[in-house]
């Protein structure tokens, strides 16, 4: 196990279905897809196996039905696997007991939800007070911290509207408040922005890097949408039909997709602003020549300059060390990558 | 002739052709008629010969057997201690001490320390600053004009009545709902218990209210605190259902909102589950006020006094005057109640914010009048008991108009009601009288096997089953020819309706505000006009059960008729349909499940009044569950109250699926 892991998932199942444990167990745990369709069950997650770095923004990204949800509620155990292991901070989640699952809850986790979740009944304060009112803190102290939060994403002076009262933005800032009221280690994030209008969505995308660069917290977030999804994330875990297909970094999915699916899904993004000379310079010339890039820059920000000019550019590190060259060449095949198998 | 092989060859000439074999084959079995002594026994069940040979009237001696139970609950003691009476009777006890607080609070006083019943000025205004704090000015009027009708008419002691009503009411609903609310709970969260509840409020709400009365009348005796328990019994089930579907339907986000803030169970339950489903529960708590004041007038037949039981006194003398100026109390006493719960049900909390008066303008209003009506009460007597010399009465007046009213069409009226006996409902009955039981039996099987649910088939054939040999099966068929007449009415006059309403905005609204004031009148309160209309009749029973069962009809074709998608009017009209033309080939096959759910509702409203119809002398089921009353039967009355729940449900189960699958075939959600 990953020592840098927060949380760990080692061969998670869920399969839906009659007796979903005795079919696995008769399969070796390993059924072939045929398998399980012939048997009738619906397959959720299939095998997942992933890390979570302490610190790091994992996006879990997939079309609806791909199983991102459920993997996320086996993290937390708000659904049982129907195999394998979750750890969360070495400690193995499945045998954890119903009052040590609370425990955990309670102080470890944090968790904003698509369509916010608010309790109708209760106002914006006492929403995002209610994590710890469960808890069983006192109301002076659980109203101030409450007020702490709500003042954190920039809610000041809404504290006695009901949930009713606020804009789809609103309500969400009120989710993000109660997730953060208990100072969780660990924040999942279930499509939250997803029913967003679309400026809003981005409005609350910042708010959220925003709060993640104050906060550091380990996160785990599911979205549907791969600009949001390359935006926010440090990594990026696709699923097909339950299936985790790829893990990597932005820039990997996208120079180095594993299969078809996941360069059917990268192919519609604008390269230019997300790849960097680095990621697609040529590794073997290292000759140091007159033009230089820093291996940091994004492609958009070197293009004309190197599509202008005949001459090679050498791309440098921080410390002005010559780790490459970027041509017309390279530019072209990263730029349009379709062509690049003829 | 194609269309005659296609029939022969579908599953439509399965259904009926056993059923239509058998009821023809009467005309050739010689020995056949009803009033015969020894029918055939494929037409009338035969007499039992278990338990003694003639001793009762059904295959099975169900009533023999039930009476049994009751004898054995009776008398025999557990651990020698107490029998299930005596425990019964213990609980009525309880259900007493609390009464004596609400009735001594409401009409009787205090008199040991000398203090009074609360005056009326309290009751109207605090009723009028309840309506405000409910919903505003209109719903405090209400609230206001009703109390007010309530004093001024009081010439025969319509408040003191009221009062004894409402003091039952305020001890009924509470606990019903106490006992629906834990019920609802359990059920939702021990799947096996769901399992059975289910099927038991499925039954329970279909029995009708008579059958409990006999039921309450042996184990706990007569008199309030028996119409108090029968009224609980029969008011919680709604309340129960209502509490499973709120907590069923809560989204699955909240409750892991919940969990993932760390509630322990009874946190969840507490603090996120119940008030999340306060809307459903709220509406439950509703449907119990309402269902106890329906109860609470018809447990004048087990001597629970109050405005049920003056009414029937007046209506039993034909009163009619007095009946009606009671009646109004009631329907007034109806509106109210059920005007404010569901204001209570729809409030959502409101934000208020300054200081404790600005934050808190109700509980400080609520403050001041009880200042002002003390001193009121205090310096002036007219303001503690109303009196009796300021009331008034238009009972005379009322009497003359009617009796006037009646006379003039009383030749119109009794030709109207000789020509539907004649031509309508005399062939009708004879019908279903002459159906073979074995036919019927079949006939059901048949349709739920062409649902395609084998289950459903057999059940809805046990249930009829039931019915034929239980021994009660000529007159259950009565029964169902009295709702079958008034089934065919309701179509008649709920669907037309209900297609005009549906036309425009403006008259769905006032339709529909028609049909939610007429749903809340407790149905006993329909007599009234009938009985001063047709006097005693097959006639006046099947207006009775017309008036109050069409409402349904008329709410599901408003409903389905203006479900319809926009689009597809919209698609249908620019394909240059014309008015006529959208209805019926567009709307009114897209709203047509929904039709038949009305059908099935109106069905059922028509069941429970036909056993309160029973009252003017009807010669079904109804009779019979009156004459078990009188005799304090409760073998009997149960039994009937079974068949008549079996009827209902063989209807409901039927109707239901056929309406679902047809919804799914429309690709409707079910």
């Amino acid at each position: 196990m990953n020592k840098e892991a927060k949380i760990s998932c080692k061969n998670i199942w869920k399969l839906y279905g009659e007796a979903p444990e005795k079919f696995l167990k008769n399969t070796n745990n390993n059924p072939t897809t045929e398998e399980i369709k012939k048997n009738n069950y619906i397959p959720a997650v299939r095998d997942a196996s992933i890390d979570v770095n302490t610190g790091e923004i994992l996006v879990i990204m997939g079309l609806s039905g791909s199983g991102k949800s459920t993997l996320l509620r086996c993290m937390s155990k708000l659904i049982e696997p129907t195999h394998g292991q979750v750890f969360f901070e070495g400690n193995d989640l499945l045998k954890a007991s119903e009052k040590e699952l609370i425990d955990i809850r309670r102080h470890k986790m944090g968790m904003v939800f698509q369509h916010f979740a608010l309790l109708p009944h209760r106002t914006v304060l006492q929403n995002v007070a209610f994590p710890l009112e469960v808890q069983g803190q006192e109301i002076q102290k659980r109203e101030e911290r409450a007020k702490d939060v709500i003042k954190l994403v920039g809610l000041e002076g809404r504290e006695k509207y009901y949930p009713r009262e606020l804009s789809g933005g609103q309500q969400q800032r009120v989710g993000l408040a109660r997730s953060l009221a208990v100072e969780p280690d660990v924040w999942f994030l279930d499509e939250p922005f997803s029913a967003l209008d679309p400026l809003i969505r981005k409005e609350m995308q910042n708010e959220f890097l925003r709060l993640q660069s104050m906060l550091k917290k380990t996160i785990v977030f599911i979205t549907h949408d791969f600009d949001e999804a390359i935006r926010l994330a440090d990594r990026i875990a696709i699923m097909y039909e339950g299936l985790i297909v790829q893990v990597g970094t932005p820039e990997e999915l996208i120079t180095k997709p594993a299969t078809d699916y996941v360069a059917e899904f990268t192919k519609d993004i604008p390269r230019s602003k997300l790849l960097n000379a680095e990621s697609i310079m040529n590794e073997k010339d290292k000759k140091p020549y007159e033009n230089k890039v820093n291996y940091n820059d994004k492609i958009e920000k070197i293009a004309s300059k190197v599509l202008k000019s005949e001459s090679i550019f050498s791309v440098v590190d921080d410390n002005k060390e010559v780790i490459g060259s970027v041509s017309k060449k390279e530019l072209i095949k990263a730029l349009f990558a379709e062509d690049k198998n003829e | 002739m194609n269309k005659i092989k296609t029939i022969f060859r579908g599953k439509f000439f399965f259904i009926f052709a056993p059923f239509i074999f058998l009821w023809l084959l009467r005309y050739i079995i010689p020995n056949y008629t009803i009033s015969s002594k020894t029918p055939h026994w494929a037409y009338i069940p035969p007499k039992s010969c278990l338990g003694g040979c003639g001793s009762i009237d059904g295959l099975i001696p169900f009533v023999d057997w039930t009476n049994a139970l009751i004898q054995f609950l009776r008398k025999y003691e557990i651990f020698g201690l107490f029998t299930f009476r005596d425990f019964t009777r213990g609980i009525a006890n309880y259900v007493d001490k609390f009464l004596d607080f609400t009735e001594a609070v409401l009409h009787k006083g205090f008199p040991s320390y000398d203090v009074g019943p609360l005056p009326w000025i309290f009751i109207l205004t605090l009723t009028i600053i309840l309506g405000f704090y409910l919903r505003g000015w209109r719903l405090a009027l209400l609230g206001g004009a009703c109390f007010s009708y309530l004093i001024l008419f009081s010439k025969r002691g319509i408040w003191e009545l009221s009062m004894k009503s409402l003091a039952a009411i305020s001890v009924s609903a509470p606990l019903a709902a106490l006992i629906g609310l834990c019920l609802g709970i359990l059920a939702v969260k021990r799947k096996r218990f769901a399992n059975f509840l289910w099927p038991m409020l499925n039954i329970l709400q279909s029995l009708p209210h008579f059958s409990y009365l006999i039921l309450v009348v042996i184990f706990v005796g007569i008199g309030t605190k028996a119409g108090v328990i029968a009224t609980v019994i029969f008011a919680f089930p709604p309340m129960a259902r209502l509490t499973i579907l709120g907590l069923q339907n809560i989204s699955q986000e909240i409750k892991e909102a919940g969990v993932m803030a760390g509630c322990t169970k009874w946190q969840m339950l507490f603090k996120v589950e119940i008030p999340a489903a306060r809307s459903p529960i709220m509406l439950g708590i509703n449907q119990v006020i309402m269902q106890c004041l329906a109860m609470i007038v018809i447990a004048a037949f087990i001597g629970q006094p109050g405005l049920g039981h003056d009414l029937l006194i007046r209506l039993q003398g034909l009163r009619l005057g007095e009946a009606f100026e009671i009646g109004v109390a009631v329907v007034l006493i109806a509106i109210t109640l059920d005007r404010y719960s569901q204001a209570l049900a729809l409030k959502e909390p409101e934000r208020r914010e300054g200081n404790f008066v600005k934050r808190n303008p109700y509980l400080c209003a609520t403050f001041f009048a009880i200042i002002i009506c003390s001193i009121l009460v205090f310096l002036f007597p007219f303001f503690n008991e109303y009196p009796k010399e300021l009331t008034i009465s238009a009972s005379v007046y009322l009497d003359n108009a009617i009796k006037s009213f009646t006379r003039s069409l009383f030749v119109p009226l009794g030709i109207f009601r000789d020509w539907m006996l004649i031509y309508f409902l005399m062939p009708l009955k004879a019908v279903f009288q002459s159906m073979p039981w074995t036919g019927v039996i079949l006939f059901v099987g048949a349709i739920g096997w062409k649902l395609g649910k084998m289950r459903l088939a057999l059940t809805v054939m046990l249930f009829v089953f039931f019915i034929a040999s239980s021994g009660y099966w000529v007159r259950a068929m009565i029964t169902v020819y009295m709702v079958f007449a008034s089934l065919i009415i309701c179509a008649l006059i709920g669907i037309p309706l209900g297609i005009w309403a549906s036309k425009k905005e403006s008259r769905t609204k006032i339709v529909l505000n028609i049909c939610d004031i007429f749903q809340t009148f407790p149905s006993f309160i329909y007599l009234l006009p009938a009985i001063m209309l047709f006097q005693i009749s097959d006639v006046s029973a099947i207006f009775a059960i017309v008036i109050y069962s069409s409402i349904p009809m008329v709410r599901y074709t408003v409903f389905g008729l203006r479900n319809v998608p926009q689009q597809i009017i919209e698609a249908s009209i620019t394909s240059g349909c014309t008015d006529r033309q959208l209805l019926w080939k567009v709307k009114m096959p897209l709203a047509f499940p929904e039709i038949i759910l009305g059908a099935n509702q109106t069905l059922m409203f028509a069941l429970f009044m036909v056993m309160i119809a029973g009252f003017i002398g009807t010669v079904d089921l109804s009779q019979e569950i009156f004459r078990a009353l009188s005799f304090s039967d409760g073998g009997k009355g149960l039994i009937i109250g079974l068949c008549v729940a079996f009827i209902g449900l063989t209807a409901d189960r039927l109707l239901v699926e056929w309406s679902s699958q047809m919804k799914s075939k429309l690709g409707f959600k079910v």
